[in-house]
């Protein structure tokens, strides 16, 4: 009994030194590790800046669908945007509108005939106070801090479609198919999404993420101008300072960021 | 105690149809999976992160891109030894490993995981359409 007694001792003073000593061997461990550098993340080197990003749409420039046509094709096809013949599947990204139904607050009587027969081209205004942000209870889409883009994180939303209701534009649209079988050409670069998503518009950040300009800005010949809406010397503050311009449904406080020159 | 023989049978039987399955399969470990590397892999010999890292961690370390990629538009790596990487499944991991089925399938269908990551990335951007 006596000599167990003295070992448990023993072993309980062994014990004792080894917790004693432990931050002594963490510091040396942790000395040893720091000689290889931490990886790390950064923004690409090319990447366009802006306070807010603004879009401006030139729709005297506009005659028929035919001019607007090539702007929605590069833009569907470069993010993999289904067709689906049922409209009630329907996901568009950007797209023609009447001005009656673009503007539903605004058209006074007797339009003038141009106004009246031209598409006007919509999409996401990417507004500067979000309904849809407020909407999402994941914060799958949330307005990027860094430029002003209201942006999705596809990998978080669940597919409420609260943000379809609170958007007021229709500028969202929901994938209540797989939409991988009725995509016509798939661009290998750019993801897909999935059934049970919501997706819209997102001001072409990969591209501007590499210095290049929205696609469809790219393939809209002079229609659409891109710029920043804070910066008094970019393209689309120069062009609303010559020019009248209208929003879409400005009364509602959302502060869209794309404008139409009328 | 007359039923001594018949319990002790029926244990026996019992405890062999459970253990059944442990000694059928003894000595015969199940093989791991058999990754095949495609040569351009082969030729860059190591990944972003070290093999072991990339071994254990790659989930942690995609989870990581998809955040700063799409929350905060920083899309390029930088690893401990200052190369610099596209922070991308579909165009960076994908350009080497190239060989999704032999490659990231064996070793998920080996765990039994089943990321989503392919429903929407997709599967091999350099494949013939």
């Amino acid at each position: 009994m006596e000599n167990s007694r003295r070992r448990f001792l023993e072993m309980l003073g062994i014990a004792a030194v080894a917790a004693g000593t432990q931050p002594v061997w963490n510091a040396f461990a942790a000395e040893h590790g720091s000689a290889t550098p931490e990886p790390s993340v950064k923004k690409g080197p090319n990447e366009l800046k802006a306070k807010q990003w603004a879009m401006v749409i030139d729709t005297r420039k506009i005659e028929k669908a035919s001019d607007l046509e090539p702007i929605i094709e590069a833009c569907h096809k470069l993010h993999n945007v289904p067709h689906f013949e049922n409209k009630h599947h329907e996901i568009k990204w950007i797209w023609e509108e009447e001005y009656i139904h673009a503007f539903p607050t605004d058209p006074n009587r007797f339009l003038d005939e141009r106004i009246h027969h031209i598409p006007f081209l919509v999409l996401c205004n990417h507004c500067e106070n979000p309904p849809c942000v407020r909407a999402c209870p994941t914060k799958a889409t949330f307005k990027r801090e860094s430029d002003g883009i209201v942006m999705m994180d596809f990998h978080r939303c669940i597919g409420c479609r609260f943000c379809m209701a609170a958007c007021p534009y229709g500028a969202r649209s929901f994938n209540f198919r797989d939409p991988r079988p009725f995509i016509k050409e798939t661009n290998k670069e750019f993801p897909t999404r999935m059934k049970g998503v919501v997706e819209k518009c997102q001001f072409c950040t990969e591209r501007l993420a590499v210095g290049l300009q929205p696609a469809c800005v790219e393939a809209s010949n002079g229609i659409l101008t891109f710029g920043d809406l804070y910066d008094e010397e970019s393209d689309v503050r120069k062009l609303l300072k010559e020019n009248f311009s209208i929003r879409r449904k400005q009364s509602l406080g959302t502060e869209p960021s794309v404008y139409y020159i009328v | 105690m007359n039923d001594r023989k018949y319990i002790l049978t029926g244990l026996v039987i019992f405890f062999a149809i459970v253990t059944f399955p442990f000694w059928y399969n003894l000595g015969k470990a199940a093989p791991g999976p058999d990754i095949k590397l495609t040569e351009k892999a082969k030729a860059a010999k190591t990944c972003v992160m070290p093999t072991s890292y990339m071994r254990a961690e790659h989930m942690q370390l995609l989870d990581l891109w998809r955040h700063n990629v799409v929350r905060n538009a920083e899309r390029v790596f930088v690893n401990t030894e200052g190369k610099e990487f596209n922070m991308s499944l579909s165009n960076t991991c994908l350009d080497c490993h190239s060989n999704k089925a032999d490659f990231c399938d064996k070793c998920h269908n080996y765990s039994s995981v089943r990321p989503y990551c392919w429903d929407c990335h997709i599967e091999n951007p350099k494949e013939a359409k």
